[in-house]
């Protein structure tokens, strides 16, 4: 069951991010964030997603990253964030 | 840059580590996150994003080139500020010019010939330990070159360089991250400890140590287990030969000794001076201000500037004025000294002052030859300086080469000064560089002047090529009834006929004479007709001479024409060595061993075949038995093959019938094998095709009705054209059965290989256990190619293997049909003879050459596998293993 669904736009990956680390509190069932419109990411971005798998580990919530290109994809396997997330396309 | 509080904020890793506190590896950790984080998004930014970055950090460093030089000279008080800001400019300056073009994002070279691509790969996270001696300077190179490659760095200066190392990599990463480097590309070490540096160099996602600087530092990168550059110490010969330009030199090597108070570690420090012209040199350095030392003043200065316990200089003189250490030892010299030099009688630890002295102290060695110079240079070499820096003075371009060999230096510095030299760029064109890799003499992995190609993986990516391949045969085939008569256009003044005793007999001679070219001198030499013997070749080759021919014709079956082959072969090259002629390879073409293209004879070879199997009157094979050592030699070389080829069925028309049906199962299994064949080509494929055609066609009437002119001449055509397509495309294991089978029980190759035959179809039309390694064939083709034999046969069959099965069912009809025995067993041989028999046979079967271009590799107990079946016979042909259902 898809509890959060939320499009990240590469302008504002952090924000976004965020927002959805906000939204994990109390929900039953997957987080799913949408990167198919983000390039690419800084390490603010890559901060942010630690930060959102600390959170859903803590909350025990699934998040799925849909849509991540490969560079960025190559980013999450390098900051071995990739173990911490499901990736569908 | 990241402060220790943010990055103790994110990492709690409070690990044990000898001499670390949980907080100090909690920064150390929380250093190497943060590079990580950096590298890894860096790993997006493409060529023209890096080159956005490198130019403005290349300007930052050379507005700041003086501000850090003065910083540098009054942390560490080494050295010339002056010297410092030209080393600063030259880290800039010259290393942009070098990079600016060069690829190192994505696809950095494309070798289009060989079909390869060279990518870049980021190595990541980099901890450099940057030296005391060249700190700024070293740190401006290490960031443009980790900006260029998209690495992260992790800075470790030497602890009394800190400050003015620590204020260029601000000003690097200020820099750079303006122009859109990611935050916390450079970090650098607060406080750096030898712990630390060991905690970092063993830390699992740092990806490559480079460290510059002492042997210490340099062995304990080398000893972390992790990839390093390390680069340190060096001890540079200079050879100053009587032939040089003497002014040149002089000025050169002051140049290269004072710059920077001598702490480039590439500078000069002894000078092997010939006899001829050792006075003039002193003279000359003394009048462009160096102080030429006495005895007593030599013994003095070595006492003072190395360490009598270690040999090695006294960390208190490096990088210090010459007019200050004369003052320290208590040298009387003029003002403003550049130089100190001191006459030394040897080197080694007697004569302290031939170690490395990054100071402006040079040591002279007078020489009385060349020899004795060079001696002294690899002493000299070899005291600290393997794999370093070397220099030599000399118009003399064989003294230079001579000097190169036998000097273990990446860098042989010719007619310049040694350390500018060998910071590339400025006096020559080796790559510039702050970091001089020694190659293993040094301890160091490479002997290049370290730069951006060394802070990448690169990545090959290599494309299928396109092996090419080709067709060779005879350029002269003739063929048909009374082909014999295209002899007359041949002129010659003296043939020699290799024939057998029976092809005399039966006037087959008499008539290949009648063709020859009129007032020809004609020799007949009659050989047996079995596998040539060493013996035989001897003669051959005497009469060869004896008659000086210009021409040979073989007229016989296989054994005659090879060994007319063999004949030619040591005719015209006498000092060809059969034995190693026949040195195993695995690929034809890429053999190692070359056959003799010197001739002292040349000799127009003519075959012309006698039975309608072997086809060696287009193939560049031949056997020879040596009867001595009990051995066989097989010959291959496309230069055995004969120039001319006669395939003319009058002299096969008296053929038995059972060399008829033995040559023509020959012939069948060449054209099969071929077509099967990992080295099959279109053009291969075309031959054996039509030979596979004409062998099912009138193999049975030429058998039958041995007087049947249009099969005998269609067989003969086919053995030719089957050996046209296995002289390119090779055999396989069928061969490699019947070469054992038939050796060890006695039965002729075309019956041991008909024994063979529907068992190896059955065999290669399978899935393999094991595929053979074919660059030249896509997936794998035999059973389809089966399939397409027995489309031309017209067999029938809707899929691969209903084809596959109705060619071997067509096989062993043929086999039938010519009488042949069906199994093994049939020959009398019994079942516990041949189980005795059957290891040996599978061993020598598997070292035969044959099967190499079989598509199946066999192993050992397929081969006895496949022997059991043949012994089995009749019915034991059955394709194993999923063979594709699919129509073709």
């Amino acid at each position: 069951m898809i509890a959060v669904f939320l499009n990240v736009d590469e302008t504002r990956v952090v924000a976004a991010l965020r927002e959805a680390g906000e939204k994990l509190d109390g929900t039953e069932g997957e987080t799913v964030l949408d990167f198919s419109s983000v390039r690419r990411i800084d390490a603010s971005a890559v901060r942010a997603i630690e930060e959102l798998a600390r959170v859903a580990d803590e909350r025990n919530v699934k998040v799925v990253l849909r849509g991540v290109n490969v560079d960025v994809y190559k980013v999450l396997k390098l900051t071995k964030l990739t173990r911490r997330f499901s990736f569908v396309d | 840059m990241i402060t220790s509080e943010v990055v103790k904020e994110r990492v709690q890793i409070p690990l044990a580590v000898e001499g670390l506190s949980a907080e100090r590896i909690a920064y150390l950790e929380g250093l190497v996150s943060q590079a990580r984080t950096a590298a890894a998004v860096f790993s997006q930014f493409t060529q023209q994003d890096v080159d956005r970055i490198v130019k403005p950090m290349v300007l930052a460093g050379l507005e700041q080139a003086q501000h850090l030089a003065r910083l540098a000279v009054d942390e560490t008080r080494l050295g010339v500020m002056e010297d410092k800001v030209i080393k600063n400019m030259v880290a800039s300056e010259f290393v942009y010019n070098y990079v600016k073009d060069k690829r190192t994002v994505g696809v950095i070279r494309e070798i289009p010939e060989r079909n390869l691509i060279e990518m870049a790969e980021p190595i990541g996270v980099l901890f450099s330990l940057t030296p005391i001696t060249n700190p700024t300077s070293t740190v401006l190179f290490k960031c443009i070159m980790a900006i260029k490659t998209r690495n992260a760095v992790i800075f470790s200066p030497h602890p009394k360089a800190w400050r003015c190392c620590a204020e260029a990599v601000r000003i690097m990463y200020e820099t750079a991250v303006h122009h859109g480097a990611p935050e916390g590309v450079f970090t650098c070490l607060e406080s750096p400890t030898l712990p630390d540096n060991g905690y970092l160099m063993k830390h699992k996602d740092v990806g490559l140590i480079d460290a510059t600087g002492g042997p210490g530092v340099v062995k304990a990168a080398y000893s972390s287990g992790k990839p390093a550059l390390g680069v340190g110490a060096g001890n540079t010969p200079v050879y100053l030969e009587k032939t040089a330009d003497v002014n040149t030199a002089v000025v050169d090597i002051i140049v290269s000794k004072t710059f920077d108070n001598g702490t480039i570690c590439a500078s000069e420090q002894t000078v092997v001076i010939d006899d001829e012209i050792y006075d003039l040199v002193l003279k000359k350095f003394e009048d462009l201000g160096a102080h030429i030392c006495n005895e007593k003043e030599t013994k003095l200065l070595e006492r003072t500037v190395i360490d009598p316990e270690t040999g090695f200089m006294q960390p208190m003189a490096v990088g210090q004025k010459a007019s200050d250490i004369a003052r320290f030892v208590g040298l009387s010299v003029k003002p403003n000294t550049k130089l100190l030099i001191a006459p030394i009688q040897g080197v080694g630890r007697e004569h302290p002052l031939s170690v490395e002295k990054l100071f402006p102290v040079l040591a002279v060695y007078r020489a009385k030859s060349v020899a004795e110079a060079l001696r002294v240079c690899v002493d000299v070499n070899h005291a600290g300086g393997l794999g370093h820096t070397a220099v030599v003075f000399s118009r003399n371009d064989e003294v230079i080469r001579k000097f190169g060999e036998v000097i273990n230096a990446g860098r042989i510095i010719v007619n310049s000064p040694g350390s500018i030299g060998a910071l590339g760029a400025v006096y020559n064109d080796l790559v510039p560089t702050f970091s001089f890799g020694c190659g293993t003499g040094g301890g160091n992995s490479t002997t290049d002047n370290v730069n951006v190609f060394h802070y990448l993986n690169i990545k090959r990516v290599a494309r299928r090529t396109q092996n090419h391949m080709w067709f060779r045969v005879p350029n002269q085939i003739y063929f048909n009834m009374n082909a014999v008569e295209n002899l007359r256009q041949f002129p010659s003044l003296s043939t020699i006929i290799v024939t057998s005793p029976a092809l005399e007999q039966i006037g087959h001679v008499d008539i290949v004479r009648r063709h020859i070219c009129p007032k020809t001198h004609v020799h007949v030499l009659v050989i047996p007709d079995a596998e040539p013997e060493v013996k035989v070749i001897t003669q051959g080759v005497e009469a060869l001479n004896f008659y000086k021919a210009d021409q040979i014709i073989a007229l016989g079956g296989g054994s005659v024409i090879d060994a007319a082959k063999i004949m030619k072969l040591k005719y015209e090259s006498p000092e060809a060595d059969l034995e190693y002629l026949a040195a195993p390879f695995l690929d034809l073409r890429k053999r190692v061993v070359e056959y003799p293209t010197e001739k002292v004879n040349r000799a127009r070879f003519i075959a012309i075949p006698t039975t309608s199997g072997t086809g060696s009157e287009v193939t560049p094979f031949a056997v020879l038995t040596d009867k001595e050592s009990g051995r066989k030699v097989t010959l291959a070389d496309y230069s055995l093959t004969p120039d001319v080829a006669i395939v003319d069925p009058q002299f096969v028309m008296s053929m038995p019938k059972g060399l008829t049906a033995d040559t023509g199962i020959d012939c069948l299994t060449h054209a099969l094998e071929a077509g099967v064949s990992n080295y099959a080509s279109s053009y291969t494929d075309s031959n054996a095709m039509q030979a596979i055609r004409l062998v099912f066609k009138y193999l049975p009437i030429a058998y039958e009705h041995p007087g049947d002119e249009e099969a005998r001449c269609m067989m003969h055509n086919a053995a030719c054209i089957a050996a046209m397509a296995f002289s390119n495309a090779s055999v396989g294991v069928n061969h490699a059965l019947a070469h054992a089978f038939g050796a060890r029980f006695g039965v002729a190759h075309g019956r041991a290989n008909a024994l063979m035959l529907p068992h190896v179809i059955a065999y290669n039309a399978a899935v393999p256990t094991k595929f053979m390694p074919s660059p030249y064939t896509k997936g794998y083709t035999a059973h389809k190619k089966y399939a397409t034999v027995a489309d031309l046969l017209g067999l029938g069959g809707h899929t691969v293997e209903e084809k596959v099965k109705n060619l071997i069912a067509a096989t062993e009809q043929l086999l039938d049909q010519l009488g042949f025995p069906r199994s093994i067993a049939e020959l009398g041989i019994s079942k516990e003879e041949f189980e005795g028999a059957v290891p040996e046979l599978a061993r020598i079967a598997f070292d035969d050459p044959s099967w190499r271009s079989n598509p199946r590799m066999p192993l050992m107990a397929e081969l006895v596998e496949l022997f059991w079946k043949a012994y089995e016979g009749r019915g034991a042909a059955k394709v194993d293993g999923a063979v594709e259902h699919t129509s073709v």
